[in-house]
């Protein structure tokens, strides 16, 4: 049904780490890209990662029904974008696909931006469906907080970022994990500064916020002490039901929740 | 404006003429006497005036005596003191996400980290985009406002608004640029505006002193301190919000006319979704129905003409009438509504813990007692079958009202 067939799409993969364990693993996100790209591309999507082709992780990615994977040979403190720029400005991609934000390193979610930037090419962020493609126009359903969906078009092509709001990735399967190919190449490296001038840290929890009370006098700061916390309700008691429809219809009107 | 002191002689003569029939209204309180020890008692409270800046004061120059408490009649608002910065020496520049068009607690942070920013010698600039509803930019602690308006700007336009803010980067060379990073518009704003200039931002950071920022990194499990750059992508909470100044809000213009090109992405509108399909934790309207829910069948058909999406107590989903997915509270989704309606829940620690980040919480119950309607915005006692069957007809009305109207 869906005419994508012809759909040339890259996926950007990276090497996550396990929120508990952090051991690595493929990316939740942009196992999400692969995902997608898998529906709209299916065999034919493009995997591509810049980095370690020895990286056992990767394979999670070919697990889920691929056969091979681009990987662009860098080394641990390299800026990858130079080289993933130049490769796939040389292709005939029409759609690159990453996830928003990586699970290691700096994870600063600034590889889809700064792509897009390099190849200029639009960016549709926080992609969640591509209904259809015709004459090089895309039409795609960009996921906004709380659920809600707002339809684009934009032109061929075009980089996307995928969050958690795109459809779940499929399992990795072990056997056509282990049988895919990783295909390395090499490519010029290019040191990142950052990283030798900021340091990492393990996460502090971040203290909670206080709630500070800057009266003057004493009378004030009694009363800021002994104030309820909620002012409390309206209890409509003693009503029909229509009544307490009623007000309760008032209220969903006030929030501007009924569509 | 200042209230100026006048005396009233008419009110004075009464107030020493003691066989005046208002003279009893007008005489003040007591201020000492001569208790029944014989100590001279006194009222502290009865003497002195609230002067002009909220402080009592105690006029000993006799003017007071007699009709005495018209000066403590008006009490002025206290004004906070305000700022001026005539000519700042740089410019920390901070664009809110506005949302709803009114600053968020969010953008109210980053306001504040701008003022610590800015110190004595800098000014604080909003960027503000499209109408908005916020009155309190001055005590938010805007120094100066660029209010940007125009078809380009409209709705969703990231492309146009980081040209607009590329312009500003020439015009002030700000020495900062705040922008939060939220997923309501600041993180992607802030991102493109960082790839348009080239300036590689800090993201998620949650500190910023001395020159030195610290934010989260990774999936979250790593903190990146890092000199702090030109750019910074700021989380909640980063500082403390500007309580204590009044700031100018005075308006600035941009000197460039603005040529944008076409732009890439077509905003085609917002696209109804199905509630059903929302996940729970990020819907915005939620009915949720417990133990005193009856007829179920009712309870469907109420979300469906609400458009809002289901949950359930714990004991609905051990009873089977709801899938355990759809369990709201400790040991089930922590909800983030906006309006949280609890259909016959009585609301057991463990099932308000899961709605403590609601904003309005509406109760349908029987039981006026229970701590869900002590919870609650707005509580409604009654039998939950008769309240959801008058809902559906009142929207179902307003639903065809909205037809006829359209038509
Ligand atoms: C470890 C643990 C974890 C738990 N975690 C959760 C959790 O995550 N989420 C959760 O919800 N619970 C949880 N519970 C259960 C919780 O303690 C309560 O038992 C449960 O929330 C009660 O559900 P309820 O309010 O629907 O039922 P009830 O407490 O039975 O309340 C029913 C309410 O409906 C009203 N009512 C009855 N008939 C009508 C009618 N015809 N019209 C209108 N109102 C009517 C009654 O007045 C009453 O207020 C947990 C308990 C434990 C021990």
């Amino acid at each position: 049904m869906m005419p994508h067939e012809l759909l040339k799409v890259v996926a950007l993969v990276s090497v996550g780490a396990h929120p508990v364990t952090g051991r690595p693993r493929r990316a939740e996100q942009d196992a999400r890209a692969v995902e997608l790209g898998l529906c709209l591309a299916g065999k034919h999507l493009h995997l591509l990662h810049a980095g370690d082709a020895e990286s056992e992780a990767l394979r999670g990615y070919l697990g889920m029904g691929l056969a091979e994977m681009t990987v662009l040979q860098q080394p641990l403190h390299a800026d990858i974008l130079p080289a993933l720029g130049s490769y796939l400005g040389a292709t005939d991609a029409q759609l690159v696909l990453t996830g928003s934000q990586a699970e290691i390193g700096e994870g600063s979610g600034m590889l889809p931006y700064l792509l897009a930037e390099q190849l200029d090419w639009p960016l549709v962020v926080g992609l969640a469906e591509v209904e259809s493609v015709k004459g090089g126009v895309a039409q795609v359903l960009q996921a906004l907080p709380r659920g809600q969906r707002r339809r684009l078009q934009v032109r061929l092509p075009f980089v996307a970022s995928v969050d958690s709001a795109a459809p779940k990735a499929r399992q990795s399967a072990f056997g056509p994990a282990q049988r895919g190919q990783l295909q390395s190449q090499k490519v010029a490296v290019v040191e990142d500064m950052l990283l030798s001038e900021a340091s990492m840290q393990t996460a502090r929890p971040r203290p909670k916020r206080l709630k500070v009370i800057k009266a003057k006098t004493g009378a004030e700061r009694m009363r800021a002490a002994t104030a309820k916390a909620s002012a409390g309700g309206k209890v409509l008691t003693d009503i029909t039901p229509e009544q307490g429809a009623e007000a309760i219809f008032a209220l969903l009107k006030e929030e501007k929740v009924l569509r | 404006m200042k209230e100026s002191f006048r005396r009233d002689p008419r009110n004075e003569w009464i107030a020493r003429n003691r066989l005046h029939p208002l003279y009893s209204a007008l005489q003040t309180q007591e201020a000492s006497w001569i208790g029944p020890s014989g100590l001279v008692r006194k009222n502290p409270h009865v003497s002195g005036f609230i002067g002009p800046n909220g402080l009592k004061r105690i006029d000993r120059s006799g003017v007071q005596q007699g009709g005495g408490s018209q000066r403590s009649g008006t009490k002025a608002a206290v004004q906070l003191p305000l700022r001026i910065i005539e000519q700042p020496s740089f410019y920390i520049v901070v664009v809110p996400d506005m949302v709803n068009g009114r600053l968020s607690s969010h953008d109210k942070d980053l306001l504040g980290l701008a003022n610590t920013l800015a110190g004595d010698e800098g000014a604080v600039v909003a960027v503000v985009f499209q109408a908005h509803k916020e009155g309190g930019f001055d005590t938010a602690g805007v120094d100066r406002l660029l209010h940007l308006q125009g078809e380009a700007f409209a709705d969703y336009s990231p492309e146009q608004r980081v040209t607009a803010l590329c312009a500003l980067d020439t015009q002030l060379n700000p020495a900062h640029w705040l922008v939060p990073d939220s997923r309501t518009g600041g993180g992607e704003l802030g991102r493109r505006l960082a790839a348009k200039l080239g300036e590689r931002p800090a993201t998620r950071v949650w500190q910023v002193a001395d020159g030195q920022c610290i934010g989260r990194a990774g999936a979250g499990q790593q903190d990146m301190a890092r000199t702090a750059p030109r750019l910074i992508l700021a989380a909640a909470e980063c500082a403390d919000p500007v309580s204590d100044t009044r700031h100018e809000v005075r308006a600035i213009e941009l000197n460039e006319t603005l040529f944008h090109r076409v732009g890439r992405l077509d905003n085609l509108g917002a696209v109804a979704v199905d509630p059903a399909l929302t996940p729970m934790a990020e819907a915005e309207f939620i009915l949720s129905g417990g133990n005193g829910v009856k007829d179920w069948e009712l309870f469907h058909q109420a979300a469906e003409t609400l458009g809002a999406t289901e949950g359930a107590s714990r004991v609905a989903v051990d009873d089977g009438f709801m899938p355990r997915a759809r369990q709201v509270g400790a040991t089930g989704t922590w909800v983030t509504a906006q309006v949280y309606l609890a259909v016959g829940i009585s609301g057991a620690v463990q099932h308000l813990q899961g709605i403590a980040t609601c904003d309005k919480v509406v109760a349908i119950n029987q039981d006026p007692a229970c701590d869900m309607v002590k919870r609650a915005d707005l509580a409604v006692i009654g039998d939950s079958a008769a309240i959801l069957q008058a809902l559906i007809e009142r929207v179902r009305e307003h639903r065809q009202g909205g037809m006829h109207d359209a038509a």
